[in-house]
C-alpha cells in the first residue's frame, strides 16, 4: 500500500527541515525527502569551519530549530540533534523525480520507483542542485574548473582563480588565500551582492594584499592552463592551477516546470511566483527558500515554519511583518499584504519581483504621501534615490524657464532614474499630484536590485533611454517619433582613454553620454590636442550626420565606466529628416562648437589644462578644489580653516598633488559622481547631501574600506582630537597650538573615517575657499571650469 | 575663474578707496579753516575720526582672518578692501595732519602708520611676484619631495664614494652632514649659501678627478655628477625658502608695528582731548 501523509517536504535544507520540524512538533503526519545521506546538503558542503551568517540581523527567527551566527559544524550538529528529538520522519537517499496530482491528492515518485501520497507538498529544493556555469569554451574539457569547494585546506601553494562576487566566492577566496596565491575575478566594479560581513572580509583581504582582485572582468575561455579574461584594457590570460567558479545557481527549471509550476519570464534567473502564503500556481504545492527567491538561511527556516501553519489553516503573519507594518504606517488602514499586492499590481518595474524579494526591498524602502503640489525633489538636487508612483500622479517640470510646462507621470511609472544612472544632479523638479503615493528606494538597495534582477534592469534601462534621449537630445520631438531611434540604442561602456570613435572614421552612430564624461580631441601637428570636455547629459557624434563628413574629431572616455547610449546613424538621420526643428537646433549647436573648436585648437594652454585635469580624474568629479599657484601665497590658511571648522582635523593637503602650468590640484575630495568611497561601506554611513556633498555620518565603524577605495587618497582614519582653547586665549596668553590642526594632539577613542564634507553645515560654503585671502583656492564643477568660455578667461 | 585680490569684483574696493581719497582732497581744498589747516578743525576731526576708525577696521583683519566661521563673505573680499582702504588711509591721514609735522607723539603715530603701509605695499608686491616664481622653481615637486630627493642623492654619493680615497669620502660626508638649507635671516633671504659644503665638495671632487685616471677617474666623475645634481636641487630648495621668506618677512614688520601704531594712536587721541 502506498504511504499517505498530510505533508510531504522535498529537500532537507534549512527551509524543508524547519517545515518538517514544525510538522513533527504539531503532530502533523509528514515525510521529509533528502536525496543525499545527510541533512542540509548545501550547508553540509560549505567549507569546513565556515562561519555561517545569520542575516538579516533584524529579522526574528521562527523555527523549532536553533540558528544563530556560528561555525558550520556546530550548526549542523545542533540541527541533527533537534531532528532526532522532534522525531522528524526523514527519508535519506530519496530523490524526488516527479510530482503529479492536485491538492489533497499528490503523488510523489522517488528515484527508487516508490511512490508516496500526500495532501500537500512543500518544495524546498533550493538552487544548489543546479549550479550556474561559466558558459565559456574549455570549461569542461580543461579539467581546470570546479564549482564547489569543500575544504580549502586541501590545496596548497597553487595559483587559484575564484570567479564571482557573491558570498560563496568571497568566502572561498579568503579561505584559500591562507596557503595559496588567489585572485578573485569580479564581473563588476564593486562587490554589491555580498553580505556586509563578507564585504568587510574581502576588502580587508585585498587591502592587506592577501589576494588580488580583478574588477570589471569576465571569462572568455579556458585554455592551456590559463583563463582568458575580457577586461576594459583588452583580453588578458591568467595562468592558474585551478579555477573555482562561484556564480550562484539557477532554478532546476525543467523539473520544476514538470510539476506544473509556471515561471513568470524566460530570464535564466527567473524564479517561480508564489503567493504570500508561499503557495505556487499549483494549489497545495508550496515553495520556500531559495527557489522562492529567498537564499538566506533564516528566511528559509521561517518560511518552513510558516508554511506548515498556513497548511493547517493558521494564517500567521510573516516574521518581518512588524517591521513592514512600521514602514507602511503612512498608508493607514492597509495591511502589509495589501500594500505589497498594490505595489506589485500597480508598479510594473517591481511586478516580476516575487513577494519575498519585494518584502526585502520594502524593508529598506519608504512610502510617501506628499501633499498636492509638494516638491518631491528639485532640479539640481543631488539626491539619488529612486521613486515609483504607486498611486496618483506626479508632475515633472521639464522646462527650467517655464514651470507651467509639465509632464505627468501616472500610476506605475518611475522617476529619479537619471540621477541614479549618471550620479549627477536631478535634471528636473518633480511635484506630487493629487493623492499621490510614492515609493522611494535608496540608491544602494536599487543598485543591488538592478544588479541582481534582470527584469528590473531591463525595464529601467529601456524607459531611461527614451527619457535621456528626450531630455538631453531631442526635447522638441514627441516620444512616438523617438521610438525608431531608441530601438537601435544600446548601452556601451568605456574605460578611461578608450575611444568612442576616432577622427577620420565614417560616422555610423551617435552617442549620448549617460554616465561619466568624454574629451574631444583632434590631431594637430602630429599630436592630440584636446578641444573640449563634455560631461554626461550631452551627446557627441552628431556632426558627421549634419555635414555628411567623416568624424572630425576623436572622442575618448575621460573616466572609467563611462556609459553612452549608442544609437544607429541611419535612424538618427531619419529623425533629423523628420524633424526640421531638431535639425536646425543641432546645426546651430554644431556651428557653435566648430567656432569654439577652432579657438581651442589655437590655444595649447587651455587644451593642456583640460588634458591635465582629466588625467587627475576631474572627469568624475562634481566639485573640485583648484588652486591657482600664481595667487597662492602658501599661507595654508585653507588647511587651518579646514581643521578649525572640523573639530581640529584637517581634511585637505594643500601642497600635495600635481600642478600643471600654474594650476594645482591639491589632495582634497572631488565629490565624485559615483563615489568610490560609497562602494562597500558596511554600515552605509556615506551619503550624498542635497547639494552634492559626499559625507560620512557618525555610524562609521572605522573599517577603512572607503579610505582604501578612494583613488584620490582624500580619506583618513582619525580619532577625535582633544578640544583646543579659543582664539583669544591663544592670541593673548599663548594657550593651545593656534589655528589649524594641532600637530602634537593625539586623538582618543575609536578611529573614524574623515573626509571633506564641503562644509555643508556651515553657512557660506567650503571654509578653505572662504578663508583663502588671495582668491587662489576655488571650488568648481569641472564642467564649469573646463568650459571654453572659462578657459578663455584663464 | 581665479581672480586676484587686486581686481576683485571689478576693482570694487579700488573704486571706493579712490572715491574716499577724492572726497577728502576736495573737502580739504574747499575748506577755509581759521588759521592753518590742522587736525583741530572740524574737517581735521572728521578726517581724524575716519582715519582712526579705518585703522581699527584694518587691524580687525587679523581677527577676521582667524575666524573661520566668519560669515558668508570670503576673506578675499576683506583683503581686497584691506589693501585699497589701507592705501586710501595715506590720503586721509596726511590731510588730517594739515602737513604739520614735528618731533612729537602725533607725528610718531603718523610715521608708524606710513611704515605699516609701506610694509603692506611690499606685501602686495611679494604676493604678486613670488607665488609664480615659487611654482616655476619647484618644477611640480613639493618641498618635501625636494628634500627627499636631496637625501637620496646624499645616499647615492656616499655609496659612489665607497671605493674612492679617504679624502673624497670625507668631502662627501661633510657635504651630506653639514649642508644646510635656510638658516639665518640673511641666508633665507639671499637664497644662497656662499660657503655651501656641497658646492665646495663639488669643486674639490672635480680637482681630484683631474688628477685621477682609469676606473677611478670614471667613478670620481660619476660622483661629481651626483654632487652637481644635488647642487642644482639645493639651489632650488634655497630659492624656495627665499620666496617663502620674502612672502612672510614683511608681516614681521607689518603686524608688530601696527600694534605700535595702535598704541601711538591711542596716546595721540588721549593727548589731543585731554591736554590740548
Amino acid at each position: 500500500m502506498t504511504e499517505q501523509y498530510a505533508v510531504a517536504i522535498v529537500g532537507s535544507g534549512p527551509g524543508g527541515m524547519s517545515a518538517a520540524g514544525r510538522a513533527a512538533a504539531n503532530g502533523v503526519s509528514h515525510v521529509l525527502f533528502e536525496k543525499s545521506d545527510h541533512l542540509s546538503d548545501t550547508i553540509y558542503k560549505y567549507q569546513k569551519g565556515k562561519l555561517v551568517m545569520a542575516t538579516p540581523d533584524n529579522l526574528p527567527l521562527r523555527s523549532e530549530y536553533e540558528f544563530s551566527l556560528g561555525i558550520r559544524e556546530d550548526i549542523l550538529g545542533s540541527w541533527d540533534k533537534t531532528t532526532e528529538t522532534l522525531g522528524v520522519n526523514v527519508r535519506y537517499n530519496s530523490e524526488v523525480t516527479g510530482i503529479t496530482g492536485q491538492k489533497g491528492d499528490f503523488t510523489i515518485t522517488l528515484n527508487s520507483g516508490d511512490t508516496v501520497k500526500a495532501e500537500h507538498v512543500i518544495f524546498a529544493i533550493g538552487l544548489q542542485g543546479n549550479l550556474r556555469k561559466l558558459g565559456v569554451p574549455g570549461e569542461d574539457e580543461s579539467g581546470l574548473v570546479q564549482y564547489q569547494l569543500d575544504d580549502p585546506d586541501e590545496y596548497e601553494a597553487e595559483d587559484i582563480l575564484v570567479v564571482g562576487a557573491g558570498d560563496a566566492a568571497i568566502e572561498n577566496a579568503v579561505a584559500l588565500a591562507k596557503q595559496n596565491r588567489v585572485t578573485i575575478i569580479n564581473r563588476r566594479d564593486e562587490f554589491a551582492r555580498a553580505k556586509e560581513g563578507n564585504l568587510a572580509l574581502i576588502s580587508t583581504a585585498i587591502q592587506r594584499g592577501d589576494l588580488n582582485c580583478i574588477y570589471s572582468a569576465s571569462p572568455v575561455k579556458v585554455e592551456n592552463g590559463a583563463l582568458t579574461l575580457s577586461t576594459p584594457d583588452g583580453e588578458i590570460d591568467v595562468k592558474c592551477d585551478r579555477v573555482i567558479a562561484r556564480l550562484g545557481a539557477v532554478a532546476p527549471r525543467k523539473f520544476v516546470e514538470s510539476c506544473g509550476i509556471v515561471f513568470p519570464s524566460k530570464d535564466a534567473t527567473a524564479l517561480p511566483e508564489v503567493s504570500s502564503t508561499y503557495e505556487s500556481n499549483v494549489p497545495g504545492l508550496y515553495i520556500i527558500g531559495a527557489l522562492g527567491g529567498y537564499p538566506l538561511i533564516k528566511q528559509a527556516m521561517n518560511q518552513g515554519y510558516e508554511a506548515i501553519e498556513f497548511i493547517a489553516g493558521n494564517m500567521i503573519k510573516p516574521a518581518d511583518e512588524p517591521l513592514l507594518e512600521e514602514n507602511f504606517k503612512i498608508l493607514q488602514g492597509m495591511s502589509v499584504a495589501e500594500v505589497l499586492d498594490m505595489i506589485r499590481a500597480n508598479v510594473p518595474i517591481y511586478s516580476e519581483l516575487n513577494p519575498l524579494l519585494l518584502r526585502e526591498m520594502m524593508l529598506e524602502a519608504s512610502l510617501h504621501r506628499p501633499k498636492d503640489g509638494e516638491v518631491v525633489f528639485a532640479r539640481n538636487d543631488y539626491t539619488n534615490s529612486f521613486f515609483t508612483v504607486v498611486e496618483g500622479e506626479v508632475l515633472i517640470e521639464v522646462d527650467p524657464s517655464d514651470p507651467s510646462v509639465v509632464v505627468r507621470l501616472g500610476q506605475g511609472e518611475f522617476f529619479g532614474e537619471m540621477g541614479l544612472i549618471s550620479g549627477r544632479r536631478r535634471t528636473a523638479t518633480v511635484k506630487a499630484g493629487r493623492n499621490a503615493t510614492l515609493l522611494e528606494v535608496p540608491r544602494r538597495t536599487m543598485i543591488k536590485l538592478v544588479n541582481s534582477v534582470e527584469s528590473v534592469k531591463r525595464v529601467l534601462d529601456r524607459t531611461a533611454i527614451i527619457r535621456q534621449v528626450q531630455t538631453h537630445m531631442a526635447p522638441s520631438v514627441p516620444t512616438e517619433d523617438l521610438i525608431e531611434l531608441v530601438d537601435t540604442a544600446e548601452i556601451n561602456s568605456f574605460k578611461q582613454g578608450q575611444a568612442l570613435f576616432e577622427e577620420g572614421q565614417a560616422g555610423d552612430s551617435v552617442h549620448l553620454i549617460r554616465r561619466g564624461s568624454v574629451t574631444v580631441s583632434r590631431r594637430i601637428g602630429g599630436s592630440d590636442i584636446v578641444l573640449s570636455y563634455v560631461a554626461s547629459g550631452n551627446y557627441v557624434g552628431e556632426m558627421a550626420f549634419l555635414s555628411d563628413a567623416p568624424r572630425s574629431a576623436t572622442v575618448r572616455a575621460a573616466i572609467d565606466n563611462t556609459e553612452t547610449i549608442r544609437m544607429d546613424g541611419a535612424a538618427f538621420k531619419a529623425l533629423l529628416d523628420k524633424s526640421p526643428t531638431l535639425s536646425a537646433a543641432m546645426q546651430a549647436r554644431a556651428r557653435g562648437f566648430a567656432v569654439q573648436n577652432e579657438r581651442m585648437a589655437q590655444s595649447r594652454d587651455a587644451s593642456g589644462i583640460i588634458e591635465f585635469l582629466v588625467k587627475q580624474g576631474a572627469g568624475e568629479a562634481t566639485d573640485i578644489l583648484l588652486i591657482d599657484e600664481s595667487l597662492c601665497v602658501r599661507c595654508d590658511n585653507c588647511e587651518k580653516a579646514c581643521a578649525e571648522t572640523h573639530g581640529g582635523i584637517n581634511r585637505l593637503n594643500r601642497e600635495a598633488g600635481p600642478t600643471y602650468a600654474e594650476l594645482h590640484v591639491p589632495t582634497s575630495c572631488r565629490h565624485c559622481e559615483h563615489p568610490h568611497c560609497m562602494k562597500d561601506c558596511p554600515p552605509d554611513a556615506i551619503h550624498r547631501a542635497q547639494n552634492g556633498e559626499v559625507y560620512i555620518d557618525d555610524s562609521c565603524i572605522g573599517c577603512g574600506n572607503c579610505e582604501m577605495n578612494c583613488p584620490y587618497d582624500v580619506i583618513r582614519l582619525s580619532a577625535a582630537p582633544p578640544k583646543k582653547p579659543g582664539l583669544l586665549s591663544w592670541m593673548l596668553f599663548g594657550l593651545g597650538s593656534g589655528p589649524g590642526q594641532d600637530p602634537k594632539a593625539k586623538g582618543k577613542g575609536a578611529k573614524q573615517a574623515v573626509k571633506c564634507d564641503m562644509c555643508k553645515d556651515i553657512p557660506g560654503g567650503a571654509s578653505c575657499v572662504r578663508a583663502c585671502p588671495t582668491g587662489a583656492a576655488i571650488r568648481v564643477s569641472p564642467e564649469e571650469f573646463m568650459s571654453i568660455a572659462a578657459l578663455a578667461r584663464q | 575663474m581665479h581672480e586676484s585680490v587686486l581686481v576683485y569684483r571689478g576693482f570694487r574696493f579700488l573704486k571706493i578707496a579712490v572715491l574716499l581719497g577724492i572726497v577728502a582732497i576736495i573737502a580739504y581744498a574747499v575748506d577755509q579753516p581759521l588759521g592753518v589747516p590742522n587736525g583741530g578743525t572740524w574737517l581735521g576731526y572728521t578726517l581724524g575720526t575716519i582715519g582712526a576708525l579705518l585703522i581699527l577696521w584694518l587691524m580687525w583683519f587679523g581677527m577676521r582672518k582667524r575666524r573661520y566661521y566668519g560669515g558668508a563673505n570670503k576673506l578675499q573680499g576683506w583683503l581686497s578692501a584691506h589693501v585699497y582702504l589701507g592705501l586710501a588711509l595715506i590720503v586721509v591721514a596726511t590731510l588730517h595732519t594739515g602737513f604739520q609735522f614735528g618731533w612729537n607723539l602725533h607725528t610718531l603715530a603718523y610715521a608708524l602708520m606710513i611704515l605699516v603701509i609701506v610694509s603692506g605695499v611690499f606685501g602686495i608686491y611679494a604676493y604678486a611676484r613670488y607665488p609664480r616664481l615659487m611654482t616655476e622653481n619647484r618644477h611640480g615637486k613639493t618641498s618635501e619631495q625636494l628634500l627627499r630627493d636631496i637625501a637620496e642623492l646624499d645616499e647615492e654619493a656616499r655609496s659612489a664614494a665607497l671605493t674612492l680615497g679617504d679624502e673624497i669620502n670625507a668631502v662627501v660626508l661633510e657635504a651630506a652632514n653639514k649642508t644646510k638649507i635656510g638658516g639665518g635671516l640673511g641666508r633665507m633671504l639671499s637664497g644662497e649659501d656662499r660657503n655651501c659644503p656641497t658646492a665646495r665638495g663639488l669643486v674639490r671632487v672635480e680637482e681630484l678627478a683631474a688628477s685621477a685616471s682609469g676606473k677611478e677617474a670614471t667613478q670620481i666623475r660619476r660622483l661629481a655628477g651626483i654632487l652637481s645634481r644635488k647642487n642644482e636641487l639645493l639651489r632650488q630648495a634655497r630659492r624656495d625658502v627665499r620666496f617663502l621668506a620674502l612672502m612672510q618677512i614683511w608681516l614681521y614688520i607689518h603686524v608688530p608695528i601696527s600694534f605700535a601704531l595702535l598704541a601711538a594712536l591711542i596716546a595721540h587721541v588721549i593727548a589731543v582731548f585731554f591736554y590740548w
